[in-house]
Parts: structure tokens; C-alpha cells; sequence
């Protein structure tokens, strides 16, 4: 019998600083036996409980996508226990990986629609992985017009800057990175807040548009009237949550909304399944 | 179905005998009250105790249970790498148990042994123990176990149910399992089946008459959760509350655990340990924020998901057995059976 506790034992291959102010780090892992990384297969928007022998776990966003090989990304926050130890951990350091755990976006249902991305701060990692996803030569015929609209406190705060700058110069995505403020002159990109930019740049809601949105909770309070304005229907609203967990698995019984369990029903839910739950996120 | 009639006189040997192939657990008095442990060689279980202080939960889902462990050390192969700690899974059998917490272990399964995921450490030991219950002639104040799905001498979750006949026991073999340990005490007196039922249904009717209070669960069903979570009835059932968790440990269905790490020297192990509801800790974020910060939400939450999510997800009556237990333990009187005739009764003023 498959034990869904054991973590898959990996190794950290690479570790990069990902913000100006070094609290987020990414973490590139390789997997110690080759068949572990095929259990592991996995579809954007799920994520994985990090483990790590004496320490504990913490469940996060995988950023790498499905069809990026040979390894698993997660960008993470340095907050509790578990992340600062991470982040002090070095590369060759064994640890572990269980999952891939939850949900993910409806990528069924989104093919031939538009897909609206937005994200805010450090939220941006299964985004990452979606738009990755959507841009591969195998799927972009998949989608109709993608629209992003990322923002940060800073230029320096953004995630995958290099990823975002290359996307600009594309004309298959429609990048609308934004920053709170800057002081750079040479920013040539938007200057707002996420929900300020939405309302201006995110097209108007069809039939066929759907928005995915991660971010903090006061980000997504002020874009919802403004994806509203727009025409978004509540199931037309697609979000992450993230809640505390241990099991990842629907057992531990900690991080459900109502009988929805965070870590197994979720962590995707449409704006339509959470206003028929309490809101306990 | 089969019956067996036990001599009283014969029990402790029986039960000597089935050790040579089941490590046994039953009631237990302890300086507070009864508690379904492991029985040393010299112990057999009390089978004239009432009520126990806690379920019979634990010995499928121990308060600390080992899953895994691993090195630290590393100059040691595998280090880091976690394994699946030893455990004993030789079949076991618990004796005497109630009918109700024969039925919590139903639906704790529901929890741990899914479609998806199977827990392997509860599955495990589920799988190694056989069930032999005991009837109870005579309930106790708090039990209201007939209106929650179970009863005095419900069979579900059982594979031998004893009837306890003064000088005998009369067991009725429900399964293979059952019958497995029945050979293996040596008991095998067999008795009428008609006789031996009907023995049974007049010591049933009359301990059904006994239970005097109930609740009502006809209507969880039908009601919104957002109505039921809205009420306005939650800060009065909370105002006495003070957190302290008994409720949730005592109960036969409550299942929520916490994972914790813990080393020594160069050794780590993880634990998975029984946690609760009642405690803020159990849902902080680590920004701080808590979705359950209050204890009105918290002790909604409790009853929240015994009488309408768990009720609403697998469509199997409630998550309450109706041992009594978290009403008889609670230091404020908080009381289940209230709880769930308000939320019953409750209809939404427009």
C-alpha cells in the first residue's frame, strides 16, 4: 500500500534569490529515483508539502510547470519555522516532497476560452507555472487571448522578471506588470495597484473569459468589484486559497470551508463555490 | 447467524487462550475512571465497567502515533530520507467495547480509508483488530445513542456481539473475523439461534426503554450550511465555552490529528498526534491571521461539522454516535443534544 506521508526524497539542485529583499528564495529540486519524478506528475495549480526531516512540513504552489522536466520549482516566503529553516538550507541538501496534493486550475474547461491571469506579490507561482503551461508551442492553440496582470510593491519585489520581460516582447500573451511605485525612470511598464490596472487593461468578460486571480486577501477584495464591472460572473472568477494544513491529503481535518476541504477539494475554487461556503480562509 | 453461550466460569481462560494468537485490549479502571488500553498478560478486561472515560478510538488511532523516522546524520546512508517506523500490526482484538464506539470506528473509516488516499497506519490497524462488543443492559444517563444511529446493542462495526446473561454471555458471531477469535478462545457451546435473539431482543427492548433523551437530525439535511452557519444561536452555545478540547477527545468520531517532528540526537521522527478544534493553534496562519480566531467559531465549527458537513458529505447520518461523552465531560455543560435540536429546529427568519 502506497503511504501518503512519506515525502519523495530530493535533492536541492539550485537556490535563487527571487526579490530585492531576499525573503523569497526559489528552490529547483531533483528527485533522488528517476520513477518518483513520473508519481509525481503533476498539473498547474497543485502544490506539494515540503518536508524536511526534524523540522516538519509546509504545504506551497509548485512554480515549475508540467511540461518543464527533470526537476520541480517552488518559490517560497521566508515566514514560519519551516520556510527559514529552507531558506538557510543549502544546495545538495536532502529533504523531501509529498504530492502532488489538491486541485487545479480547469484546464478542460478553459481550452478555446480567454484566460485572465492575475496575481499580486508572491502569489505568482502557480500563476508562473499556468502561464508556462499555456505559452508551450504543444497548447498555446489550446487558448484563446491570454492577459496577465502582475504587480508588486517594486520593481525588485516582482517574481520570474526575467520570464516577465521575455513574455512582454511576445504578441501570443498580453502583459500588464505593474509596481505600487518606483523611483527608476526607466520603468516602462504600469504604475498602480492590481486592481486599478484590471479595471483599465483586463478585457471586458464574455461568455468565453474566464479571470484566474491569486494574490493577498486586500488585493483581491478591491479586484473583485472591479472584475465585476467588467462582466466576470461569479463563475467566471476562478481563485486559490491557501489555509492552514498538515496532511495535504483530506484527513487532518484542520483547513476546510464548511465541508470543502482546502487541501483536497481545493485549493481552485470559483468565486460561485466559495460564496456557498463560510468564509473561512 | 451463529450464537455461542459462554460460561462466565470459562471466560478468563478463554480469553488466556485467545493471547496465544491476539494481543488483547479492553475497559481498564484507573484512578479516573475506565479507558479501553492495552491488557497486560496478567489483565482481563472489566466487563462490569459503564461507562469508559475515553473511546475505544485509540486503538486504532493512538493520542501519539510514530509514522516515520530517519537519520540526521549525515555520514549515514539514506539520511534524510524518511522510512515507515515499525509497528506491531499482529491481529488484535478489542474486547468488550461499546456498540456505539463499534459504530464511531464506522465512521472514522470514512475519514481515513477513501477512494483517493488510504491512511495506512489507521487502515493497518483496523485491519489487525477484530471487534467483540458488549451489549449494554443497563445505559447510562448521557447515552442517547438510539436517536444517534446506534444503540445499546447495535450490531454495525462489530464482529461478535456479547450479551451479558448474568451467569453467561451469549455471543452472536457476525462475521469470520468473529468467529476467528470465537476458535481461538475455545469457545464453541453453540446455542438456538432463535432462542438466543430472542434473549437478546427483551434485553435490547428494555435497555432501549431506559434512553429517555434524543436528538432530532431529520432536517440538518435540508437546511443551507451558510443558514445554519448565520444563526444567531452560536455566541450563546460558545459564551460558557472555554476551549479546553475534552469534548473533542473523548469523542469516538473526532479525528482531527496535528504532524509533528521531533529528534533526538540524530534521530527524527514524525508523530501524528490527536489535535482539536477548540484550539486557535489549530487553524493560525502563519501571517497571523486566523479563519477561526474567536471561539464562537470555533465551537461552531465542532458541531458545524458533526451535524451538517460531515452529514452533508457522506450522506450517512451524523458524525455523533450518542455515547454522551462530551456532555458528561464538559466543565461548562455544553450539550450536544441541545445543539443539534436548535440547529434541527431552527428555521431563518426573512
Amino acid at each position: 500500500m502506497e503511504n501518503p506521508y512519506i515525502p519523495y526524497p530530493v535533492r536541492i539542485d539550485e537556490i535563487e534569490i527571487a526579490t530585492e529583499d531576499k525573503s523569497l528564495k526559489t528552490f529547483k529540486f531533483v528527485f533522488l529515483n528517476k520513477e518518483d519524478e513520473e508519481k509525481f506528475s503533476y498539473q498547474a495549480g497543485q502544490f506539494a508539502e515540503l518536508s524536511i526531516p526534524g523540522v516538519g512540513e509546509i504545504p506551497i504552489g509548485i512554480a515549475s510547470s508540467p511540461v518543464e522536466k527533470g526537476f520541480v520549482k517552488f518559490t517560497v516566503f521566508r515566514a514560519g519555522v519551516v520556510t527559514t529553516h529552507l531558506h538557510n538550507m543549502k544546495v545538495g541538501d536532502i529533504m523531501g516532497i509529498r504530492g502532488p496534493l489538491g486541485n487545479w486550475y480547469p484546464w478542460d474547461k478553459l481550452e478555446n476560452k480567454n484566460v485572465v491571469i492575475i496575481g499580486g506579490g508572491f502569489a505568482f507561482t502557480t500563476l508562473r507555472s499556468s502561464i508556462i503551461y499555456m505559452l508551450d508551442p504543444a497548447n498555446r492553440k489550446k487558448f484563446k487571448n491570454i492577459d496577465v496582470v502582475y504587480g508588486a510593491r517594486s520593481p525588485g519585489m516582482l517574481l520570474y522578471r526575467d520570464e516577465l520581460f521575455e513574455w512582454e516582447s511576445r504578441d501570443d500573451i498580453n502583459m500588464h506588470i505593474t509596481v505600487d511605485g518606483t523611483d527608476d525612470p526607466d520603468w516602462k511598464y504600469n504604475k498602480g495597484f492590481v486592481p486599478t490596472i484590471v479595471e483599465q487593461k483586463a478585457p471586458q468578460a464574455d461568455a468565453d473569459t474566464y479571470a484566474i486571480i491569486c494574490g493577498p486577501p486586500i488585493m483581491i477584495k478591491f479586484t473583485m468589484p472591479a472584475l465585476v464591472k467588467l462582466g466576470y460572473k461569479e463563475n467566471q472568477i476562478i481563485m486559490s486559497l491557501e489555509n492552514r494544513m498538515k496532511c495535504g491529503i483530506g484527513m487532518c481535518g484542520r483547513c476546510n470551508i464548511g465541508k470543502e476541504l482546502v487541501c483536497k477539494d481545493g485549493p481552485v475554487f470559483t468565486l460561485e463555490e466559495l460564496n456557498k461556503t463560510p468564509k473561512e480562509y | 447467524m451463529k450464537f455461542i453461550t459462554i460460561d462466565k466460569k470459562d471466560w478468563a481462560k478463554g480469553i488466556e487462550k485467545s493471547r496465544e494468537t491476539y494481543r488483547l485490549f479492553g475497559p481498564v479502571k484507573e484512578k479516573n475512571g475506565f479507558l479501553i488500553k492495552s491488557l497486560d498478560n496478567d489483565m482481563l478486561p472489566d466487563m462490569e465497567y459503564h461507562d469508559s472515560v475515553l473511546s475505544a478510538k485509540s486503538v486504532l488511532f493512538p493520542q501519539s502515533e510514530k509514522m516515520m523516522t530517519t537519520s540526521l546524520d549525515e555520514s549515514r546512508d539514506g539520511h534524510h530520507i524518511m522510512n515507515r517506523a515499525d509497528a506491531d500490526y499482529s491481529p488484535r482484538a478489542v474486547i468488550g467495547l461499546r456498540p456505539f464506539d463499534a459504530k464511531a470506528i464506522q465512521l472514522v473509516k470514512l475519514n481515513f480509508d477513501t477512494k483517493e488516499y488510504r491512511d495506512p497506519y489507521w487502515c493497518d490497524a483496523y485491519e489487525a483488530t477484530t471487534f467483540v462488543g458488549l451489549g449494554i443492559n443497563k445505559p447510562g444517563f448521557y447515552d442517547f445513542s438510539t436517536s444517534a444511529g446506534s444503540g445499546p446493542f447495535n450490531e454495525e462495526g462489530l464482529d461478535v456481539l456479547l450479551a451479558d446473561m448474568d451467569d453467561t454471555y451469549l455471543a452472536k458471531v457476525l462475521t469470520d473475523k468473529g468467529q476467528a477469535y470465537m476458535d481461538a478462545c475455545g469457545f464453541k457451546t453453540q446455542a438456538d439461534a432463535k432462542e438466543s435473539q430472542a434473549l437478546i431482543d427483551v434485553l435490547k427492548k428494555e435497555a432501549q426503554k431506559n434512553i429517555v433523551s434524543r436528538i432530532h437530525t431529520d432536517k440538518l439535511k435540508e437546511k443551507t450550511t451558510l443558514e445554519l452557519h448565520e444563526a444567531p444561536f452560536w455566541d450563546d452555545i460558545a459564551f460558557s465555552c472555554i476551549n479546553c478540547g475534552t469534548c473533542t477527545y473523548v469523542c469516538p468520531t473526532c479525528w482531527c490529528f496535528d504532524i509533528q517532528d521531533e529528534t533526538k540526537q540524530k534521530t527524527t521522527s514524525r508523530f501524528k498526534n490527536w489535535d482539536t478544534c477548540m484550539s486557535p493553534l489549530f487553524t493560525l496562519h502563519t501571517t497571523g491571521h486566523n479563519p477561526r480566531d474567536t471561539k464562537t467559531q470555533r465551537v461552531r465549527q465542532r458541531f458545524m461539522h458533526k451535524l451538517k458537513y460531515f452529514v452533508d458529505k457522506y450522506d450517512q447520518g451524523t458524525m455523533c454516535v450518542g455515547c454522551g461523552r462530551c456532555v458528561k465531560s464538559c466543565p461548562v455543560n455544553i450539550d450536544i443534544r441541545e445543539v443539534c435540536n436548535l440547529m434541527n429546529a431552527y428555521e431563518k427568519q426573512e
